[in-house]
């Protein structure tokens, strides 16, 4: 069976991202030390993965999605000829992989054709547990690769911590905030915290400085795919269902009853988020 | 300063859009410039009037393309370049970094090249690192905001838990996303004074391109099927007014074992 290497840089999310790796072949995992300035340097972590990749005559590079990764992907495939798939929910083990495509309307079904497969590859996607433990190779980063060798590192400010809720894209609920919301939270944190629930947001609401923009579902922020998402004065433009279409339940809570999000949720509640939700959190936390 | 400003024309996915039986985008459709690559063209508008720059807005597509460039027009570009070519269909993101690079240097490069975040239809984000690559000028990638002073461009990029500050010496590119600030709608006046603007089309072999390299003959990619997302139907819609729609919550909670 031919190596998959897999970037492990996440610790939380290793134990999914090699079991994902175990399904299409003899998962590696590759761990690079580094701290969070690697993400100006996509092309010298390329530089490292490209050396092992040809070392070991691997089928396939598994990434994680986002900007980071892409870029990975993007100078991995330029360095080795190759071709990247991006934002994959799937991979075949002829290494066929589903990705959606146009804001989450349609799916594709893409193969790579000859030579190395890049993909990047969605969080919390299901495999079965490895039978026993992968391997995990340690890489020192090569010296920086041209061009990015020019890019200065200035500065580096941690950014706001999520109070304690769960993370949005391990998160089984998602209660999502809008511009209905009116900037006032209280009723979205109080159905969150019953629920036990992570917080998200529409841009709207992020680009109004109420919610912070790590947590922005959509187009431009996460793709999410909780078992139950709750919009609540969200209108649901498409941008917004491109990040949680693929959500397992959707419940929608707005006044206006003509509102977009309406049509793809399966509980669509007409009314006032202000007095819905609070009433729906006592009665959660009454059971 | 020279700022050339990638501008995708994309299908407008809320209108419809159609794959041909080779499962490619049909781009004859009703379409518009990516509404992500607003947001380095504001930016350029912006730099223009700090510094005097020339903005030059470059897009690959079709012939319907010329669209997105003429948009880009009204939005502050000084001049337009539209490089098409029937050989081009099919391309993946290798071939179309490698055309964009090709276009780039046949105009002479640029101090600046400002990218948006990512196309409405593909959102690979592959383009900007490997245009940068095939170049060889340094990459700022999603740049919540930008600033350009003594010959150098500095960005902020937020990733979750930090926010870096990066910089690197012009010539560079740098992709923007949709907080660097919102476009300004173009004034009627705007409107008007870009239809005079000049939009120059080029082809492969104006730019030194060989056909067999790009399009689908050269693709690595291969797409075997495209299928819609399985419909979401519409639920169960109650109205706080009249029904209880606290206990259809929480019945819905507990038939799926969420509570
Ligand atoms: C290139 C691009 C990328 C984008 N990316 C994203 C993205 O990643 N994520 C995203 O979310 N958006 C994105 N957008 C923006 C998107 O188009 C919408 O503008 C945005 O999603 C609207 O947010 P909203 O639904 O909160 O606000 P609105 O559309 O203003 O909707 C507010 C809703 O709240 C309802 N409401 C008001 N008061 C109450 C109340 N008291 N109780 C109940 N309901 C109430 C209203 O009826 C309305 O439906 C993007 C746009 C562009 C152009
Ligand atoms: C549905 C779909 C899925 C695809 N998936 C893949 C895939 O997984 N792998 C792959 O290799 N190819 C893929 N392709 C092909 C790829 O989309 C094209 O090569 C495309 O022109 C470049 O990729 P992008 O649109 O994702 O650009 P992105 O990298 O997302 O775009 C970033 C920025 O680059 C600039 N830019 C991008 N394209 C152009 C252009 N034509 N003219 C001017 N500026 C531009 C814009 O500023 C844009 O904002 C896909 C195409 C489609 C239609």
């Amino acid at each position: 069976m031919s190596d998959i290497l897999t970037l492990l840089d996440d610790p939380a999310r290793e134990a999914e991202r090699l079991a994902f790796a175990g399904a299409i072949g003899r998962p590696v995992g590759v761990r690079l030390a580094g701290g969070p300035e690697l993400a100006a340097r996509p092309g010298t972590v390329a530089a490292a993965l490209a050396t092992l990749a040809v070392e070991r005559d691997a089928a396939a590079v598994l990434l994680p999605q986002g900007l980071f990764g892409a870029e990975v992907a993007a100078l991995l495939a330029l360095r080795l000829g190759a071709a990247a798939i991006t934002d994959v929910v799937a991979i075949d083990p002829d290494l066929t992989a589903t990705k959606p495509i146009m804001a989450g309307t349609a799916f594709s079904r893409a193969r790579v054709t000859g030579g190395l497969a890049i993909f990047t590859v969605q969080p919390g996607l299901e495999a079965p547990p490895l039978a026993e433990p992968a391997e995990v190779v340690e890489l020192a980063p090569p010296a920086a690769a041209a061009g990015e060798d020019r890019v200065a590192v200035l500065g580096l400010t941690p950014r706001a911590a999520s109070g304690g809720r769960p993370d949005l894209l391990s998160a089984e609920i998602i209660v999502s905030a809008g511009r209905g919301t009116g900037g006032d939270l209280g009723p979205v944190e109080q159905l969150a915290d019953a629920l036990g629930a992570a917080v998200g947001a529409s841009r709207a609401a992020v680009d109004a400085g109420w919610v912070d923009p790590s947590l922005q579902v959509g187009q431009t922020g996460k793709t999410v795919s909780p078992r139950l998402y709750v919009a609540a004065g969200i209108s649901g433009a498409i941008q917004h269902q491109a990040g949680m279409r693929g959500a397992g339940l959707i419940v929608a809570v707005n006044e206006d009853p003509e509102a977009p999000i309406f049509e793809i949720a399966d509980l669509g509640i007409v009314g006032d988020l202000g007095e819905v939700l609070p009433a729906a959190a006592a009665a959660v936390r009454a059971l | 300063m020279k700022i050339i400003v990638l501008v995708k024309y994309v299908p407008d996915i809320e209108a419809g859009y159609q794959f041909n039986s080779a499962r490619r985008l049909d781009r004859g459709g009703d379409g518009l410039l990516n509404q992500l690559d607003e947001y380095p063209l504001e930016q350029a508008r912006r730099l223009a009037e700090q510094f005097g720059a020339e903005v030059v807005a470059l897009t690959l597509g079709p012939d319907e393309a010329e669209e997105a460039v003429r948009r880009a027009l009204q939005m502050g570009a000084d001049s337009g370049v539209h490089v098409c070519d029937a050989a081009v269909e099919g391309s993946d993101a290798l071939a179309t970094a490698l055309i964009l690079a090709a276009a780039i240097r046949r105009l002479g490069g640029a101090d600046l090249i400002l990218c948006g975040a990512g196309s409405a239809d593909a959102t690979t984000s592959l383009i900007p690192v490997q245009l940068a690559a095939r170049l060889q000028i340094p990459a700022l990638t999603g740049a919540a905001s930008l600033t350009v002073q003594d010959g150098a461009v500095e960005i902020r990029r937020d990733l979750d838990a930090w926010s870096l500050q990066l910089a690197a010496p012009l010539p560079a590119l740098v992709s923007v996303n949709d907080k660097t600030g919102e476009p300004a709608y173009p004034s009627a006046k705007a409107v008007m004074l870009a239809r005079k603007k000049p939009v120059e089309s080029l082809d492969l072999a104006d730019i030194g391109v060989d056909p067999a390299a790009v399009g689908a003959g050269g693709a690595k990619v291969e797409v075997a099927s495209i299928t819609p997302a399985p419909a979401r139907a519409g639920g169960q819609i109650l109205d706080s007014e009249s029904d209880d729609v606290v206990a259809a919550f929480v019945a819905l909670l507990q038939a799926n074992a969420l509570i």
